[in-house]
């Protein structure tokens, strides 16, 4: 099973303050977090990135430990974010909130026609096909399973 | 032979692992989403062979009605789960773990990223998010890969005015945000042995701005005495012959002071390069530099003058404060026009307490200066304290000439 979606292309080492600001931090209503996410980068970018695959450059996630960063990306609709490198609790939050990422660095037009497979290891960029890592097994299992609350749900 | 971290890990580099955590805990912002997560994760008991802690340092005292109302329900959680609890004004989490609980070899997870500043008692101190801890709590268990290890070895004694922060700058602009992701750093050489424990936390603290897991130092004679005076008996950790995947070196007497400029912690320059910056205000405190030490070489610097911008002082714990209390380096600071603060995080993180203004420009002794962290358009810079102190007295950026 793949997964499709659209380009959304953003720069390097993209801090979580910058995915979800403090001042947005202390709600339960996690439409609050989709809605301002990404807002000091691109006021504009949050209603783009229903059905988006975010493709990245190095470093996506550095900074605060905030899971409401992982979050919001999700709860905006994003179906992925591709990256050559995620800080490494950016990276565990996302999994453990059931967005994909995938490590590999492609280069991103906006707007082009992304598909993934998690499973497989490739992601097809308009068309190209390019072999990318899979994640550890258990990643992958918390991703099948919606995400470590759900994981744990099941196995407890 | 192997790494501290593979030591503590007992694994090597790049395997994955799970392992029962020694210490977890959360604070006010990322303990309410681990309640929720916990909870729907249908739990209803804490793991046994963990000690958890719940302590409110971010949002503290809470700035309004629903950040009261939320931690209300965490504060409960945490009294009626018998976590450790402490409530707003007893300090930043990271602090109250270093005051004599945290121990050499234990594994420590915080749902706070400057976790890693545990790393200075020999430690393997890593941060987690929300969902990992509720996991945890449900658990007391955690996987790690194990990381590979970058060595920052250091030699020589700090000279002039420079300090452990103005050297944690320095390798962070070395190996750059993510010079280090994945990996941890480990501090050694004759360097480290003069070292106190707060420089350690200083050093220890900054590594994950360049993206570590952790960054760690071997318990030695300091260490072992600075947690027998807080009741505890614990040996030195020797290190043994290992592979390290990358060798930075620093000479102590070499580091002059140094600020990170606007808006990431590797964008580092001499201060004398920035000197007669105007200042908005000046922020001593933090994780990284809101200890006694810190306060006291504040007070040194500023006694018997008046700071000639706005400079708030938050100490990091209830301890320091008592501290500064009994020994008059509170009174200094205050007479020298500082404002105190809250023991906890202030306005680090932009929640409250001294949030800057647009186009305002503050120095700061914390560790993150990204865009609009403080408050929308403002500029954060970040110093040592001395640097703080220095340029607080003359309202622009300063070079310090005391130690």
């Amino acid at each position: 099973m793949h997964t499709e979606g659209h380009a959304v292309c953003l720069p390097e080492d993209i801090d979580t303050d910058v995915v979800i600001a403090g001042r947005y931090l202390r709600t339960r209503d996690r439409s609050i977090w989709a809605t301002h996410v990404f807002e000091d980068l691109d006021p504009g970018l949050a209603p783009r990135l229903k059905g988006a695959v975010i493709i990245a450059g190095k470093n996506f996630g550095c900074g605060s430990s905030r899971e409401q960063a992982a979050i919001a990306i999700r709860e905006a609709g994003v179906v992925a974010v591709i990256a050559p490198s995620f800080a490494r609790i950016f990276f565990r939050n996302a999994i453990n909130v059931g967005l994909p990422l995938i490590e590999a660095d492609i280069s991103c037009t906006d707007g082009s026609a992304i598909a993934f497979n998690l499973a497989q290891g490739w992601v097809d960029v308009a068309g190209k096909r390019h072999d990318v890592p899979t994640l550890s097994p258990r990643m992958q299992e918390i991703l099948a399973a919606g995400g470590l609350v759900a994981f744990w749900r099941k196995h407890r | 032979m192997s790494t501290l971290s593979e030591r503590i890990l007992n694994a090597p580099a790049g395997e994955y692992v799970d392992r029962k955590v020694d210490r977890a805990y959360a604070c006010d912002g990322t303990g309410l989403l681990a309640l929720e997560a916990w909870k729907n994760m249908g739990a209803s008991r804490l793991a046994d062979a963990t000690e958890f802690s719940i302590i409110f340092d971010h949002i503290a005292p809470a700035n309004n009605t629903t950040t009261a109302t939320l931690q209300h329900e965490l504060r409960e959680f945490a009294k009626s789960s018998f976590m450790n609890f402490s409530d707003i004004g007893c300090g930043i989490c990271h602090q109250l773990m270093s005051e004599g609980v945290v121990l050499p070899g234990e594994i420590v997870i915080g749902a706070d990223s400057h976790s890693v500043t545990l790393g200075a008692f020999g430690a393997f101190a890593s941060g987690v998010g929300a969902t990992d801890m509720a996991a945890i709590w449900l658990t007391g268990e955690t996987w790690f890969r194990v990381p590979a290890t970058i060595a920052v070895h250091l030699e020589g004694r700090f000279t002039g005015a420079a300090e452990a922060k103005d050297l944690a700058l320095a390798y962070v602009g070395e190996l750059g945000t993510d010079g280090a992701t994945y990996q941890s750093l480990e501090f050694v050489g004759d360097g480290t042995k003069d070292l106190s424990i707060d420089e350690r936390l200083v050093l220890s603290n900054l590594s994950v701005e360049a993206g570590a897991k952790a960054g760690l130092f071997y318990a030695d004679d300091v260490t072992v005495r600075y947690l027998k005076e807080r009741g505890h008996a614990v040996k030195p950790q020797v290190p043994e012959t290992c592979t390290y995947l990358r060798d930075l070196e620093f000479d102590l007497s070499d580091i002059v002071p140094l600020i990170a400029v606007p808006h990431r912690v590797d964008t580092v320059k001499p201060v004398d390069e920035l000197a007669g910056l105007p200042l908005d205000q000046v922020f001593v405190g933090t994780c990284t530099n809101g200890r006694y030490s810190d306060l006291a070489r504040l007070a040194r610097i500023i006694k018997g003058n008046k700071v000639a911008v706005r400079t708030i002082v938050v100490p990091a714990s209830a301890a320091v404060l008592t501290q500064a209390i009994r020994t008059g380096v509170l009174a200094d600071i205050v007479e020298a026009g500082c404002t105190i603060g809250t023991p906890g995080c202030g306005p680090c993180l932009g929640a409250h307490m001294g949030v800057l203004g647009e186009e305002e420009v503050c120095l700061s002794t914390a560790n993150r200066n990204f865009k609009n962290r403080m408050g929308v358009g403002g500029e954060i810079y970040l110093s040592s304290v001395a640097t703080a102190a220095a340029s607080a007295l003359e309202g622009e950026i300063t070079v310090p000439e005391v130690a």
